[in-house]
């Protein structure tokens, strides 16, 4: 460096020291280490998106009109000059054809939302299927699925706005549903469409929403959920030399910062690589709202296709009693399927702790074969969500495959209860026979290719063992070898009398369901150690949380040896 | 430190040493760190530099050359698809399709050039100019330690004894009392976002005499125009063709039937020739049932796919929709135009609770 940039460097840095005395923390920031993934960018596709939703989106508030108020359009889309319409849709209108760059902006923003929602689905499979919410991070959790929840309503509010066909039926869609729900519904939607639909104030009031207080929401929750996951530092694959108490990558200075910089413009070309080839939304041909008008083979965003696909198979229950109406046939494929899906999302951690009575610490991930149970409970809501955004292009699929729509519907009503458990059971059987392949790989070790020729005449071939490496990935938290597993028991192994009470028992049994898996031998032939023991490297060291309140006291038992050895160090 | 009203000197944020900060003392071999330092901290006691954490150079000099050529090659294109976003942004006017269209492949390509040759620049940079490593930091449990918990407890409790939240219950009870009313305000504050719907939903604006206009021409129709069996069009009341409000819900289709075609539970004496007219909003949410299979009488709602029998009254063969679309009493006015005979006897479009 040149005196000048010293001088430079060192002034600023004593400008804000003096006032602020940073340097001390600024050092830890910069050497904070990040473990490296690709799938530990899934969130960061998120957030970048965000931050480009952000960019792009005010640049369009200088241009969008929120306004109902009809005008006669005299822009430069000729095709609709003369058409009375709605200044939202005018104004719409302008930013594409009118304003520089303006199409391009809006492209990017809508865009951007497709894939701000995509990456926070799949940023939250990793999540589950990974295991990485349990305990220290239920609450990160709670705050990714209270962010996707937003993420859904800002999206759809978006989209709601240019005032378009499509847009507008969607609109009614939503009122629809709103209405049918009971006691509340009517005036819900009378207060929220100041009246009756569609009157003139819904969209200035979604406009509010989707530019300031949902955005205002979100940036809370996202920095929030930032700073948790930097407070209680990211977690990490297992690998060797990894252990629960320490964390390994690059320092965030220079490397992440470079990494996740590049990583944000390599977003940010993505999408205006898609904005620039592939159209989204032309909202010009859709033309303005009409409701007497419609368009067949209409589509909502994507994120909408799993409520859309519940209220296309739902059958026609509805129940006039008391002189009111019960719309099962509306306000349940609303509101069930995917309050199963965010509420058992936001119970589950809790949930598996208390089967499990396992309330240690988890910095390092599950495997998602080593953790069968949760892998095929995952895969099960994976299909269970797939069946319904599937039907939600219903009529498309029956149209592409020349299959009967009414038949497809009624495939798709069992296929919404059948696949989930099959998806299930199938899930947990390849997790299972994964184990036994990785337990096989542990015991045996890796085939050679190497006949050879016993004296007696028999052949074998020769493995050699499994390397460090890879030791270290198979052999952590094998189910049946490192876990707190068995009903909880007194120091004689007596069962606690809540144990023996009808919720003990079913806790216990669905502790048995949940920590199925297959155990690595203890003295595995081959290769020596099994399971860990006195294998400080592997061992999965759990760092606990002072007392652990409520945990069930280790049994006894040969289980206990690699994490309970952390265990006990750690205190 | 405040308190005792001492100037500190600018340049210095130490607090135990309120000397100027030069000169330097120096013992020893200045360490190397010291003349690249960039915040100079006053010379309370010689620091010794900490071990090197992360090594100058990569480990491959030979391909750090040839990388540092592609890394500067990449940002020079970065640069250069930059100008080239200037320059469309300048050269490149909108104002109809095939200009907007232009205008958005070179903004948009020079944009994605721009960023992607920086992303790609950047990562190699990292991967290639940069020493490989691979660090451990330590990890203390999340929890705190026994005594700062109860340290943190006695603090609680003793703030909490001096307030007298505790053993006044007086001020506490009534503190209590006055926030409910207070949360409950601004509940009530939102009231006025809209009207209470009241028996509007019941209605529409059909009456008895009110011409359909046809949608789009909004010409009035007479039964002979309409004469082709297995035709289905759309209707607006007259004098509300451009009333959104009240299209949303008064919007109509009639429908010409063969004679004989319509049967039960149709009401015969609300159609005229054989035409016979439908609410067009979907019973289930409200979408417009736009799609009519003439063979079958079949009309589809391509939202969420009810399927109504027209020849039937409209009532529900598949999909979610739970009832029939109301059908609108129909006649003739002296004139010979069709016109409403009545509003419809039952409220139209998708279910709501007050409905019965």
């Amino acid at each position: 460096m040149s005196k000048t940039t010293d001088a430079l460097l060192e002034g600023t840095g004593r400008f804000f020291d003096d006032r602020l005395r940073v340097a001390r923390p600024t050092r830890a920031f910069l050497r904070k280490i990040f473990p490296d993934h690709w799938s530990f960018l899934l969130g960061e596709i998120a957030l970048y998106s965000f931050i480009i939703l952000l960019l792009t989106g005010t640049f369009l508030t200088f241009f969008f009109q929120p306004s109902m108020t009809e005008v006669v359009y005299h822009g430069a889309y000729t095709p609709l000059r003369g058409v009375r319409m709605s200044e939202a849709y005018a104004s719409t209108l302008n930013i594409s054809f009118d304003v520089r760059g303006g199409l391009l902006m809006r492209q990017i923003h809508h865009w951007a939302a497709l894939l701000f929602v995509a990456a926070i689905m799949v940023h939250m499979l990793r999540i589950f299927f990974t295991g990485a919410y349990r305990k220290p991070r239920e609450f990160n959790w709670l705050i990714g699925i209270t962010i996707f929840t937003f993420a859904i309503f800002e999206g759809l509010f978006g989209y709601s706005l240019p005032d378009d066909l499509l847009s507008g039926t969607g609109l009614k869609i939503t009122q629809g549903v709103l209405q049918s729900i009971p006691i509340v519904g009517t005036y819900g939607s009378f207060f929220l469409f100041g009246g009756e639909f569609p009157g003139h104030l819904i969209i200035p009031r979604l406009y509010i929403i989707h530019v300031l207080l949902i955005p205002a929401l979100l940036l809370a929750l996202i920095s929030a959920h930032l700073f948790l996951m930097f407070h209680q530092k990211h977690t990490q694959f297992p690998g060797k030399g990894r252990t629960n108490a320490n964390v390994i990558g690059a320092p965030m200075y220079p490397y992440f910062m470079i990494k996740t910089g590049a990583f944000f413009l390599f977003i940010f070309a993505v999408l205006a690589l898609l904005s620039t080839f592939a159209q989204i939304n032309p909202i010009w041909l859709f033309g303005p709202y009409n409701p007497s008008g419609i368009t067949a083979g209409s589509q909502p965003d994507f994120y909408m296709g799993a409520l859309e696909g519940a209220l296309r198979i739902m059958p026609p229950w509805e129940w006039n009693v008391f002189g009111h109406t019960l719309a099962f046939n509306v306000f349940i494929p609303a509101l069930v399927p995917l309050g199963i899906i965010f509420g058992g999302g936001a119970l589950w951690p809790f949930l598996e702790q208390w089967i499990t009575g396992d309330r240690r610490e988890h910095h390092v991930l599950d495997r998602p074969r080593n953790a069968a149970t949760r892998t095929g409970i995952g895969m099960a809501a994976v299909t269970f969500y797939g069946v319904l955004w599937l039907e939600g292009a219903n009529d498309i699929i029956a149209h592409q495959l020349q299959i009967p729509l009414f038949t497809l519907t009624w495939i798709a009503r069992f296929a919404v209860i059948l696949g989930p458990i099959i998806a299930y059971w199938v899930t947990k059987r390849i997790c299972l026979g994964l184990q036994r392949k990785d337990a096989h790989l542990l015991e045996h070790g890796v085939e050679t290719g190497i006949i050879r020729q016993l004296p007696t005449g028999e052949y074998v071939e020769l493995t050699r063992p499994v390397d460090e490496d890879m030791r270290a990935v198979l052999e952590y938290n094998r189910v049946g070898a490192p876990q707190l597993t068995g009903p909880p028991t007194d120091a004689d192994g007596v069962p606690s009398p809540g144990a023996r009470s009808p919720l003990g028992r079913t806790r216990t049994r669905l502790d048995r369901v949940i920590t199925e898996g297959i155990p690595v031998e203890a003295d595995g032939h081959g290769n020596g150690h099994g399971d860990g023991h006195g294998n400080g490297h592997a061992a999965p060291a759990a760092v606990t949380a002072g007392e652990q309140e409520g945990g069930r006291p280790a049994g006894p038992g040969p289980d206990q040896g690699g994490a309970d050895g952390g265990d006990t160090a750690a205190h | 430190m405040q308190g005792s009203g001492e100037q500190f000197p600018p340049g210095d944020g130490a607090e135990e040493l309120p000397e100027p900060r030069a000169p330097h003392r120096v013992i020893g071999t200045p360490p190397p760190a010291r003349a690249r330092t960039l915040l100079e901290a006053p010379p309370q006691e010689e620091r010794q530099p900490a071990e090197r954490w992360l090594p100058a150079e990569p480990s491959n000099r030979d391909q750090a050359k040839r990388a540092e050529r592609v890394v500067a090659a990449l940002f020079i294109l970065s640069m250069l698809a930059s100008i080239g976003f200037i320059a469309a942004y300048i050269g490149l006017e909108v104002g109809s399709v095939g200009a907007t269209a232009t205008s958005n492949l070179w903004l948009g390509l020079s944009m994605s050039v721009a960023f992607g040759a920086l992303a790609v620049g950047a990562v190699i940079w990292v991967r290639y100019l940069m020493p490989n490593v691979d660090l451990t930091e330590a990890r203390k449990p999340l929890a705190s330690s026994r005594q700062e918990r109860a340290e943190f407890e006695e603090t609680f409790t003793e703030g909490a004894e001096a307030s007298g939240f505790v053993k006044r219950p007086l001020v506490r009870r009534t503190l209590i009392a006055a926030t409910i009313p207070l949360a409950v305000a601004p509940i009530v504050l939102l009231r006025d976002l809209g009207p209470a719907p009241g028996t509007s939903l019941r209605h529409t604006v059909w009456r008895r005499g009110m011409r359909l206009l046809v949608f789009g021409p909004n010409t009035p129709l007479r039964p002979a125009d309409f004469a082709i069996p297995g035709q289905m069009i759309t209707v607006v009341p007259d004098g509300y063709e451009d009333n959104q409000d009240a299209l949303a819900k008064a919007t109509t289709i009639i429908l010409k039937f063969a004679p004989g075609q319509l049967k039960p539970p149709t009401v015969m004496n609300w159609t005229v020739d054989g035409i016979v007219a439908y609410s067009k909003i979907c019973t289930h949410v409200g979408c417009p049932v736009a799609l009519y299979e003439q063979t079958t009488h079949h009309i589809l709602c391509p939202c969420h796919q009810s399927t109504f029998d027209a020849a039937r009254g409209a009532k529900v063969i598949f999909g979610p929709a739970a009832r029939p679309l109301p059908q609108l009493p129909l006649t003739t006015d002296a004139a010979g135009f069709l016109v409403a005979a009545s509003d419809y006897h039952e409220p139209v479009g998708p279910s709501f609770w007050e409905r019965g």
